[in-house]
């Protein structure tokens, strides 16, 4: 029985290192085709996310965003939900944030108040969107895969005419965002780092909650049972509604604090991409540990690693930088495909 | 024709489920096939139709050895089988039924079909609109549809797996009428079936399988007592029907109407008291489910009242059924009642009332094991639902009861178990009547209604017979209320 | 005069509304056999990028268009193969590829950005071109439009009117019957999957090489129509005809806001563009609605007439999926 498991434990981990080489030769071939030398583009990758102590603490600093979306999404899927409107919900945690920057900037409320206030105001907004897709799925039986895209596009709809209408920046709107935030409105950084030490602390804070809900409570056994057989726990007496609007309350509202965070401490401003994509990136995070709350953290940080290593490339080598998505998604789909493979073979 | 099955064996994992069957049916005959739940009965047939393969043996068709890979190869040899749940489009028209899986050119000759069809039609006496749609028909009607295309694209063997579950008196009578005629044009029919009543009626030969073995053949007269034997390797009794009406918490059903797309049951009046219990029979689709699952509290009636021991209950959300003690127990077992994934420790969790925010994991394992041993459950606190076999899902599933229920609504709480499993569940379910809990349940299984209930509601088309006492009532009666006779 | 512009403004939305075209009605065909091809935003913008990439390089129309068919089949091959034959989650996989697809397109599409490229040219049909505003509409388009209204009948006879179209529809809806009944179940649904791919994946070449001419990465404006086109299946009930009448309406409905955009300065053109995706989850909350069981619950109460006649004014709106769609078949 034991070796048994462990031998299906050792060929788990043999398929996943297969993938992994798998999607490195995927990449590979990509690179080839486009013209680059291999060799030169990962060293530049490397080089690009650990080459110096401020580039790691960028990794940090996308780190936080994403681990904020990845806790979220976790809860989400859990209950069987597919909340692809996480990027919506990051916008517009950013636009509350902004929103109440702008609102509060004028008063002689002390800074610390006026960021405590922003987060706040970035997690209801993200809450707002999120409550938008479960009211849409409960309710109105739309798919929340559709009612969520249709909500990303307007999302950022929103941004960009906030942009450049009420929120232009004197003079003339422009794609570079909004007027930035006077510096003491800025989160704390370590010195000489653009990395904030408390929103970092927030991210691993979520993770660490989203563990512990999900292993070891009735919260998180009933958002199960919701997620694997909605109709069964309805029977059994969980009100099922409730797991699901709960669920992407939670998801939103911590997709509404990586907004915030994007506007607090990395751009200060608003900027019509402010979600950076992180929302889409943490579903594939949540995809790529099987929904597991453990991995995710480290599978994260790998992710924001790609993503800060790929950023030189266009200067450098003239390679467009969503190279480290194609890196990314080939490595998520041959983990799928390979741990299919897998169980296709023991299964006969 | 003449078919012949030598020295068949086939596996499913550890399971033996035909095990060295040597069977030969004569054309012209009717060849029964006898055998509990399980008992390798319908993996023969599927092996005879293409639906799956033998691991080993021979088929062979008037002497001659043929290799059946797919139903479509079984069809274009003549052999058609008649399913269970009845293999058929229900969202499609009748005609293109006929059609889907007919060679010939890319666009449909639908008028030669029709004519074809009404033909056949005409030969059986059978009258089912070309151009309705299936989902419309009765299971009668769509057995009869099978039938006549199966003969339409040739078939000289007919198999019919359990055709008289769920189909009225008079449609049986028919279907065996229709049998008769077929066997007497020289075809042959192999009629699969658990039911002896049916087999002894119908068949010229019966062969009784056990545990995946064919154990022996009979031919007529035939003595019940002996078939018993031979099915279960032993006699079985039924237990002795005992009555409990002890106690003054009634549920009470007021003028209700229930009203759904498909049909409406109008004007239900019914009380009934503790620990009685009330068996639900008709045909499948006649409104039954539609009646439990408004005592459930999941369909709100569009008038009446309902209430519980004068709890009024009308229009309430299904929480509050299940809080005012209603439980209710669906047919599909993985699909309403457990959830997949998860172990039988994380189910009882989930029944139990929650008990502060964290999980006490030791405390729920203990229970887990006391409810394993109480209940009979093969399986571990660590198995998962799906890995355990049907009749310890369905223990399960009781298992997770709470306690007091004041009223059990059971949809076909057998269905699927051999004979042991069943009678061991009406054992519990018998106890909990005798502390009080009322029962209602559905079932396709006119025995085990009158063998189990206090009294009897038939349902024939959202109609509903007054309540019936069980003890004064006989199968034939129920049968013929089934069959909407009487109403 | 401004008849004439009227005129040639519908023209236009059947021309832009074309690619949708492909792309629903393909998804209509793998939706229909079982598989959701949740990948089609992706597809779109690879096969949009590579079609202009091949009629580059090789200075060929044809080339280019074979080029997205062929990725839009190597694209759905995947999904299909991942969901099939390996049991995974069709969404999960399907959505990995419109990521992932996409970031392929940026980043390939890179040195092709902005370059000059073919472009198909209109040909007005002799004789029919000139049948007053019938003509305009419909008879003075490039191939691609003509191919669109071909493909609208064809694929409406095929699925409800022949016999393998009988058996699609059979395969969806019971795909244990349509076995018994002689189908190859998976090997159709591969089948199905694929040619619903190479559809959608035409769609791609006919923007970038007729409707938006070029490629301008992320800013070439097709990011959206694939998730529009997945929406518009839904709307369409897995029905060709109704498929079309939904991409055209969506097509008209973009139109209206580029001609309204100088009457409403005050908003930028990127919110009108994006106006559609509110109106998508509208139109998908009016054909789902019905679904709800609240509203059952609710109709339940009300006064005879007004819940029959809502409950008729649901059930005409709703639509119904495929019974299996998304669920792997097995034979035991």
């Amino acid at each position: 029985m034991t070796t048994m498991k462990t031998s299906s434990r050792w060929s788990g981990i043999g398929f996943q290192a297969l993938a992994v080489l798998l999607a490195l030769a995927f990449t590979t071939i990509v690179m080839l085709i486009s013209g680059a030398d291999p060799l030169q583009v990962y060293q530049n990758i490397l080089t690009g996310a650990v080459g110096s102590p401020v580039k790691i603490a960028d990794i940090l600093v996308a780190w936080t965003p994403l681990l904020l979306a990845t806790a979220g999404l976790l809860l989400t899927f859990t209950a069987g939900l597919w909340n692809i409107g996480i990027e919506g919900q990051i916008t517009l945690g950013a636009i509350f944030t902004t929103w109440a920057l702008r609102v509060l900037q004028p008063t002689d409320l002390p800074p610390a108040l006026i960021i405590t206030i922003g987060f706040i105001a970035g997690a209801l907004g993200g809450m707002f969107w999120a409550g938008l897709v479960a009211l849409l799925k409960i309710f109105g039986n739309v798919n929340e895969i559709f009612g969520g895209l249709g909500l990303n596009f307007v999302a950022t709809a929103l941004t960009i005419w906030l942009i450049f209408g009420p929120w232009k920046r004197p003079g003339v709107g422009s794609m570079s965002g909004t007027e930035p935030f006077p510096l003491e409105l800025w989160l704390p950084t370590l010195q000489g780092f653009r990395l904030s030490p408390l929103s970092l602390a927030m991210g691993i804070i979520a993770i660490v909650i989203v563990y512990i809900l999900l292993r070891g409570t009735y919260f998180g056994l009933r958002l199960k049972a919701v997620g694997r057989n909605g109709r069964a726990a309805f029977l059994m007496g969980i009100p099922t509604t409730r797991y699901m609007l709960m669920a992407f309350l939670l998801c939103g509202l911590m997709a509404g604090l990586a907004g915030a965070t994007q506007v607090l401490a990395v751009y200060h401003r608003l900027i019509p991409s402010i979600s950076s994509g992180y929302g889409f990136l943490g579903m594939m995070v949540a995809m790529l540990v099987n929904y597991q709350a453990l991995w995710a953290a480290p599978v994260a940080l790998f992710f924001a690693a790609l993503n800060i290593g790929s950023i030189q490339l266009p200067i450098v080598l003239k390679l467009d930088s969503s190279l480290s998505g194609v890196l990314q998604g080939s490595l998520v789909l041959f983990v799928l495909l390979m741990d299919g493979v897998r169980r296709r073979l023991t299964r006969s | 024709m003449k078919v012949e099955l030598i020295h068949i064996h086939k596996h499913f994992g550890a399971v033996h489920a035909n095990n060295d069957i040597n069977l030969t049916v004569e054309s012209g005959k009717i060849q029964g096939i006898l055998g509990e739940n399980g008992a390798g009965k319908s993996t023969l047939m599927k092996i005879l139709s293409g639906y799956i393969q033998a691991d080993s043996g021979e088929i062979r068709l008037d002497g001659t050895p043929v290799k059946i890979n797919s139903p479509s190869d079984a069809i274009r040899l003549g052999i058609g089988m008649l399913h269970q749940d009845p293999l058929d489009f229900p969202p499609m028209r009748v005609v293109d039924n006929l059609l889907i899986g007919h060679d010939g050119g890319l666009f449909p000759n639908r008028g030669e079909v029709v004519r074809a069809f009404s033909e056949l039609q005409s030969r059986f006496g059978f009258n089912i609109d070309p151009y309705a749609y299936v989902d419309t028909l009765t299971v009668g009607e769509r057995q009869q549809l099978e039938i006549l295309r199966l003969l339409w694209l040739g078939a000289r063997v007919l198999i019919l797996d359990e055709p008289t579950t769920g189909i009225s008196a008079s449609q049986k009578e028919k279907l065996f009428e229709t049998l008769r005629k077929l066997a007497a044009q020289g075809m042959s029919v192999i009629f699969v079936s658990h039911k002896l009543e049916d087999v002894e009626f119908l068949c010229d030969r019966i062969a009784v399988f056990r545990k995946g073995e064919l154990v022996g053949q009979v031919d007529p007269p035939y003595v019940t007592d002996e078939l018993v034997q031979m099915m279960f390797g032993r006699a079985i009794s039924l237990e002795e029907k005992q009555r409990y009406e002890t106690c003054d918490v009634s549920f009470h059903l007021d003028h209700v109407t229930i009203e759904d797309y498909r049909l409406q049951i109008r004007d239900i009046n019914l009380t009934i008291s503790c620990g009685e219990v009330i068996g639900l029979a008709g045909m499948e689709g006649s409104g039954q489910v539609q009646f439990l699952r408004t005592c459930a509290g999941l369909i709100r009636p569009v008038a009446g009242e309902i209430n519980l021991g004068g709890r009024r209950l009308t229009g309430k959300p299904y929480r509050a059924f299940l809080e005012a003690g209603i439980a209710y127990v669906p047919a599909s077992r993985l699909e309403e009642g457990l959830i997949p994934g998860l172990s039988l420790t994380e189910h009882f969790i989930l029944a139990e009332e929650q008990n502060g925010f964290f999980i006490n994991f030791d405390k729920a394992l203990a229970t887990t094991r006391q409810r394993i041993e109480d209940f009979n459950i093969k399986g571990t606190p660590v198995s998962t639902v799906e890995s355990l076999s049907g009749g310890n899902q369905q223990r399960a599933l009781l298992a997770m009861l709470r306690q007091p229920v004041n009223l059990l609504l059971l949809e076909h709480p057998t269905r699927g178990l051999d004979i042991e499993s069943a009678i061991w569940i009406w054992g519990k379910l018998k106890e909990r009547c005798k502390q009080g809990t009322s029962i209602i349940f559905t079932s396709a299984d006119l025995e085990e209604i009158l063998q189990y209930s206090d009294r009897i509601l038939v349902f024939y088309g959202g109609k509903v017979s007054p309540p019936l006492d069980a003890e004064s009532t006989t199968v034939e009666q129920l049968g013929q209320l089934i069959g909407g006779k009487g109403f | 005069m401004d008849t004439q512009i009227i005129l040639i403004g519908l023209a236009g939305v059947l021309a832009s509304s074309a690619p949708i075209v492909f792309a629903t009605i393909g998804e209509t065909f793998a939706e229909r056999s079982g598989v959701i091809n949740l990948s089609l935003n992706g597809t779109i913008l690879l096969t949009a990028m590579a079609g202009f990439a091949v009629a580059v390089t090789t200075n060929s129309l044809v080339l280019g268009f074979l080029a997205g068919a062929l990725i839009g089949g190597l694209v759905a091959l995947i999904v299909a193969f991942s969901s099939i034959t390996l049991k995974q989650s069709q969404v999960a996989v399907g959505f990995i590829l419109a990521l992932t697809c996409r970031d392929l397109a940026y980043y390939l599409g890179n040195p092709f950005m902005g370059l000059q490229g073919p472009r198909v040219a209109s040909l007005p049909i002799p004789g029919l071109a000139d049948i007053p505003i019938i003509g305009v509409i419909f008879f003075q388009q490039d191939i691609p439009v003509y191919a669109s209204f071909l493909l609208i009948i064809v694929s409406y006879v095929f699925i409800f009117k022949t016999k393998p179209g009988l058996m699609l529809q059979g395969i969806g809806e019971k795909p244990a019957t349509a076995f018994v009944r002689g189908a190859n179940v998976n090997r159709m649904r591969y089948f199905y999957t694929v040619l619903g791919g190479m559809l959608a994946g035409l769609a791609g070449p006919m923007f970038s090489l007729s409707v938006k001419a070029g490629w301008k990465g992320t800013i070439s404006g097709l990011d959206g129509f694939g998730w529009i086109a997945l929406a518009l299946t839904i709307f369409g009930g897995w029905n060709p005809l109704r498929a079309a009448f939904g991409a055209y309406l969506f097509g008209l409905l973009q139109w209206l806001g580029l001609v309204l955009q100088p009457s409403l300065p005050n908003i930028p053109s990127q919110v009108l563009q994006v106006a559609p995706f509110p109106l998508m989850i509208l139109t998908l909350l009016l054909v789902n609605i019905g679904n709800a069981e609240w509203v059952d619950r609710t109709l339940a109460a009300l006064p005879e007439k007004t819940r029959k006649w809502l409950a008729n004014i649901l059930r005409s709106l709703r639509t119904s999926p495929p019974a299996s769609l998304g669920v792997p078949f097995e034979n035991e």
